[in-house]
């Protein structure tokens, strides 16, 4: 029983992670068809804004609780950036947009190098989650809980905007009926760059969350991004709830293969039931019409 | 705002070297319900895109002392000039209410955008009332009726106070009952606006418009009341002379 809920955590935390990392491109991918490579440098910069707050505010635990906006913010921006810059010049063609990001990608691992050197950072861990938790049934990492329950927030926090508000209302108007959304005088160019600033700033708050479990480095991002695009295109495009399903659906995999075989053997098996899943259901577990792709 | 009216001067659409719309003026005053008709390819829709600004497009268009021509799209619409479109558009994933805040808040900021609604805005209640979809308010309106799409549209038009409304075929696939009640609603809408309807339906027209303009192959072939218009020999040859005689003409 408590190896079975063990792996099962395992398996959700794992999905978490994937989840943040993907709760942003089910935005920009998924509801504006933009393939946005530079999606894992956003979380990049997340994680280094963590380590740059921690050079200030000396408590970990403060540091943690502010990066978590701050990481959000630098995300957004950097992406506001990219879309004023590029992006938007390129919404109907989505083979050059993931060329161009891609060389943004690179651009930005470079500056981390140049910014904060090729070695590898550590964030400390505030000491209220470095411990333990005891859950009943299993004892589970205080910071893999706490990320768990990050994951869980930013995707009530998404859903509530766009079921909601009015924003998430004028957001969806715009992915289903641009034509319409402007004659109804909605400037879509606006709610464009706003949808791109949330999407980005989403991955700068799974950067800063990453620095829990590991250290952060230039090439942080380019382990996460495939698996990010996987989760979205796996969950269907144009849907949270399928994104959030097939993050937590592969990470509960990957923990399972991983507790059989190798972490390597899992990834490939991982892909391998992706890529059938796909041959069967093309369109994802959940499927809407979107403007560019699909 | 009383003395505001649509005015077009010239106005001229290229397609790659195609004309789509060769020069077309005409002055459209508030409370007039004008209908603009003409055999398929005429430029009829292509004017509206003009107008507001979905193609580029070369002369003058003025409501007020505003030149409307090449705006943005959504600078358009909050300058009071709406439009439907020719298959009924709407959200169809959300529900009325949200259809109509949509176009009701489209010019609030970002931030204003994050608080939840609490209640539903006056100028929203009123459109409900006016399009009779008050009842049905809080279903999707992807499952409406295909003329309930359309009033709803019109709605929308009605909750962003739109001075100007350019409707492209709004009673296209109704039935004779639906047809009546979109009359009697455009009636009630344009006393004190400026309405342009778009239409093939010829009994419509005859039940409906105050004035006419014909338009054939981009260029205004004849103005005026229902009857001059029925009366005027070149709108006959372009309709092969059936207009004047049957009921609807379509090509």
């Amino acid at each position: 029983m408590e190896a079975l809920f063990g792996q099962l955590f395992a398996g959700l935390s794992l999905g978490s992670v994937l989840l943040l990392a993907a709760l942003g491109l089910a935005l920009t991918f998924g509801q504006m068809g933009v393939i946005n490579m530079a999606h894992g440098e956003f979380m990049m910069a997340g994680a280094y804004t963590a380590f740059v707050v921690q050079g200030v505010i000396a408590d970990a635990g403060i540091a943690l609780v502010v990066s978590i906006p701050l990481g959000f913010g630098i995300g957004g921006l950097l992406g506001l950036l990219l879309e004023l810059t590029l992006i938007h010049r390129m919404y109907n063609r989505p083979l050059d947009t993931l060329l161009v990001t891609w060389g943004v990608a690179l651009i930005l691992q470079q500056v981390a190098r140049d910014v904060f050197g090729a070695p590898n950072v550590d964030v400390r861990s505030p000491s209220w989650l470095s411990g333990s938790v005891d859950l009943g049934v299993a004892e589970v990492p205080a910071s893999r809980l706490f990320i768990l329950v990050l994951s869980v927030v930013a995707v009530g926090g998404l859903a509530l905007v766009l079921t909601k508000t009015p924003l998430g209302r004028r957001i969806r108007g715009v992915v289903q009926n641009r034509d319409l959304a402007e004659t109804a005088g909605i400037s879509t160019r606006g709610t464009d760059r706003l949808t791109f600033f949330i999407g980005s700033g989403l991955a700068g708050i799974a950067g800063v969350a990453l620095t829990l479990l590991g250290s952060t480095g230039p090439t942080l991002g380019t382990n996460y991004i495939v698996d990010a695009f996987l989760v979205v295109v796996a969950g269907g495009i144009g849907q949270i709830k399928g994104t959030v399903i097939a993050a937590f659906g592969l990470g509960i995999l990957q923990a399972a293969f991983e507790y059989s075989t190798t972490a390597s053997i899992a990834k490939v098996a991982v892909f391998a039931v992706v890529v059938v899943f796909l041959q069967i259901r093309p369109q994802g577990i959940f499927s809407i019409r979107t403007r560019s792709l699909a | 705002m009383n003395g505001d009216y649509l005015e077009l001067t010239d106005v001229r659409v290229t397609f790659d070297g195609f004309v789509a719309v060769d020069g077309v003026s005409m002055t459209v005053l508030q409370g007039d319900l004008r209908f603009l008709i003409g055999p398929n390819g005429a430029g009829k829709t292509t004017l509206v895109d003009a107008i507001t600004g979905l193609v580029a497009a070369s002369g003058s268009a003025t409501f007020g002392a505003t030149q409307l021509l090449n705006q943005k799209v959504h600078k358009i619409a909050r300058l009071g000039v709406g439009r439907t479109f020719q298959t009924a558009s709407v959200f169809e994933e959300l529900t009325v209410l949200q259809n109509l805040d949509i176009a009701a808040g489209a010019g609030r900021g970002p931030l204003t955008l994050l608080r939840r609604r609490s209640s539903v805005p006056e100028e929203v209640e009123e459109a409900l009332e006016i399009i009779g979809l008050g009842d049905l308010r809080d279903k999707q309106a992807g499952v409406l009726a295909h003329g309930q799409k359309q009033w709803l549209e019109i709605g929308m038009l009605l909750v962003q106070n739109a001075r100007v409304l350019l409707l492209d075929e709004p009673v296209a696939g109704m039935s004779a009952h639906e047809r009546d009640e979109t009359g009697q609603l455009l009636r009630r809408i344009g006393a004190e606006r400026t309405v342009v309807v778009v239409e093939h339906d010829m009994d419509f027209m005859r039940s409906f418009a105050t004035s006419v303009t014909v338009l054939h192959a981009g260029r205004v072939l004849s103005e005026g009341t229902v009857a001059e218009v029925q009366a005027d020999p070149r709108v006959q040859e372009v309709y092969l002379g059936r207009a004047a005689t049957t009921g609807e003409v379509r090509s």
